[in-house]
């Protein structure tokens, strides 16, 4: 995946090297900004069985700040934030390996280098039997909710 | 034996002469018999799905799950541009934020499902959930708003189009504080196996409502604009959709 671009960035940010799934390396750049998720919306998208994007609605695509173009065929991970721990993805996969729901509190980076706070349920997508594919369906989380997890994110990553 | 019509319970009463003609027009369309059943309350619905009283339905989209999953339905025609959306409302006063309600909160309630469903999500940023609610079961939306000006709910959950439907006198008096824009979530007819082979037919039918003067009528008088096609796979992702949303 391509690194982020700096031109894209608004405002004062922070350079990462994030590592992202079978150890691939992406820069990122984040600032502080936080887009207030959309009031009454869902934010909906759904990957094939290996996390590729594959379908967005349109407040999904808002709050990512890409072109709908830039992330169909493309990684979930393009999303990823570094303050997100690492377990927490892994948690999201082993539970979707088992046919299960998976549910959690996510952060993510939007291009522009700034983030939203999402309450996620993740569902694997069966067909005659078969897993097809993943849904992620987004709504807004409560602020008690974010401030918790800000403190058990910065602890998980910590005791890495 | 003649077919059986059934409509969700949560149709408007003006609508029922309009889903009387509808069955009229559709056994001549169709050349069969079908019997038009009123249901007055999903209990009594979901009963005459599992005895297999019911061929054709006009279901909620709370109930296109158990209809695919459990019953072998299959998705014909969904309402073009009539998303089910909720709006939560209070007295007008001093709250304007779905944050500034009380913990302590008393939701009044009509028998709409999915509707109930979004308002609970939508409750969720205040961080309210169903242990710290209490629930008023009403009739329809109209006696939704009366709770709520008599002050016996805090607020009450509404389709969107029921409340902009209610009289100016109430609505003046109430204040939206949130509505949804899913936009995904949207009632469906959907067919029994044992209707399955009328399928193809009955898509055609309803799809060309909108471009016959007869259909264009009887769509008046059932409040829908029109149909388009439903394909399985868009059943099966709002099953998905209204799975996360009970979760
Ligand atoms: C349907 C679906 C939706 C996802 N949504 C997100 C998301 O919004 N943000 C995110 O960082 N990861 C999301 N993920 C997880 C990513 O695929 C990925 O595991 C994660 O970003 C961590 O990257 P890594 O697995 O490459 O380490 C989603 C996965 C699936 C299957």
């Amino acid at each position: 995946m391509l690194d982020m671009n700096p031109e894209d960035i608004k405002g004062e940010y922070t350079e990462h090297n994030l590592t992202l799934y079978e150890d691939i390396c992406r820069k990122v750049f984040t600032t502080e900004l936080e887009s207030p998720f959309p009031k009454g919306y869902l934010i909906v998208s759904r990957t094939d069985t290996n996390g590729i994007i594959t379908h967005a609605n349109d407040s999904f695509v808002e709050m990512s700040g890409y072109e709908k173009s830039e992330l169909i065929g493309q990684p979930h991970n393009i999303l990823r934030h570094p303050d997100m721990p690492a377990a927490a993805f892994k948690d999201l996969w082993d539970t979707l390996n088992r046919r299960e729901k998976w549910r959690g509190y996510v952060k993510n980076l939007r291009k522009d280098g700034g983030f939203y706070w999402v309450y996620a349920i993740v569902i694997p997508n069966i067909r005659n039997g078969e897993v097809e594919g993943f849904t992620s369906v987004r709504r807004e989380p409560s602020r008690k909710k974010i401030d918790e997890c800000i403190k058990l994110y910065a602890e998980m990553s910590q005791t890495k | 034996m003649p077919y059986n019509l059934a409509i969700s319970p949560d149709f408007k009463p003006d609508q029922i002469s309009g889903w009387y003609i509808f069955n009229t027009w559709l056994q001549k369309k169709l050349d069969e018999a079908i019997h038009l059943d009123i249901h007055q309350s999903f209990a009594e619905q979901h009963q005459a799905i599992d005895n297999e009283k019911v061929d054709i339905v006009y279901a909620n989209p709370f109930d296109i799950s158990r209809l695919v999953r459990e019953k072998s339905f299959t998705p014909v025609a969904r309402p073009v541009c009539k998303p089910d959306e909720a709006i939560i409302a209070c007295r007008e006063g001093a709250i304007r934020e779905i944050t500034e309600l009380p913990q302590a909160l008393t939701v009044a309630q009509a028998n709409a499902p999915e509707v109930n469903t979004i308002g609970m999500i939508m409750l969720e940023p205040a961080n309210i959930d169903k242990s710290n609610i209490k629930i008023i079961d009403c009739e329809n939306f109209v006696v939704v708003a009366r709770h709520i000006l008599k002050g016996e709910a805090d607020v009450g959950f509404f389709l969107a189009e029921s409340f902009n439907e209610l009289s100016n006198l109430v609505k003046k008096q109430l204040y939206p504080l949130i509505n949804s824009q899913i936009n995904m979530i949207h009632h469906a007819f959907m067919l029994s196996p044992k209707f399955a082979p009328h399928k193809d037919k009955l898509k055609e039918l309803l799809i060309n409502m909108k471009i016959d003067d007869k259909g264009i009528q009887i769509l008046n008088d059932i409040g829908i604009e029109g149909f388009e096609s439903m394909e399985e796979e868009d059943a099966e992702f709002m099953i998905d959709l209204m799975d996360t949303l009970l979760s």
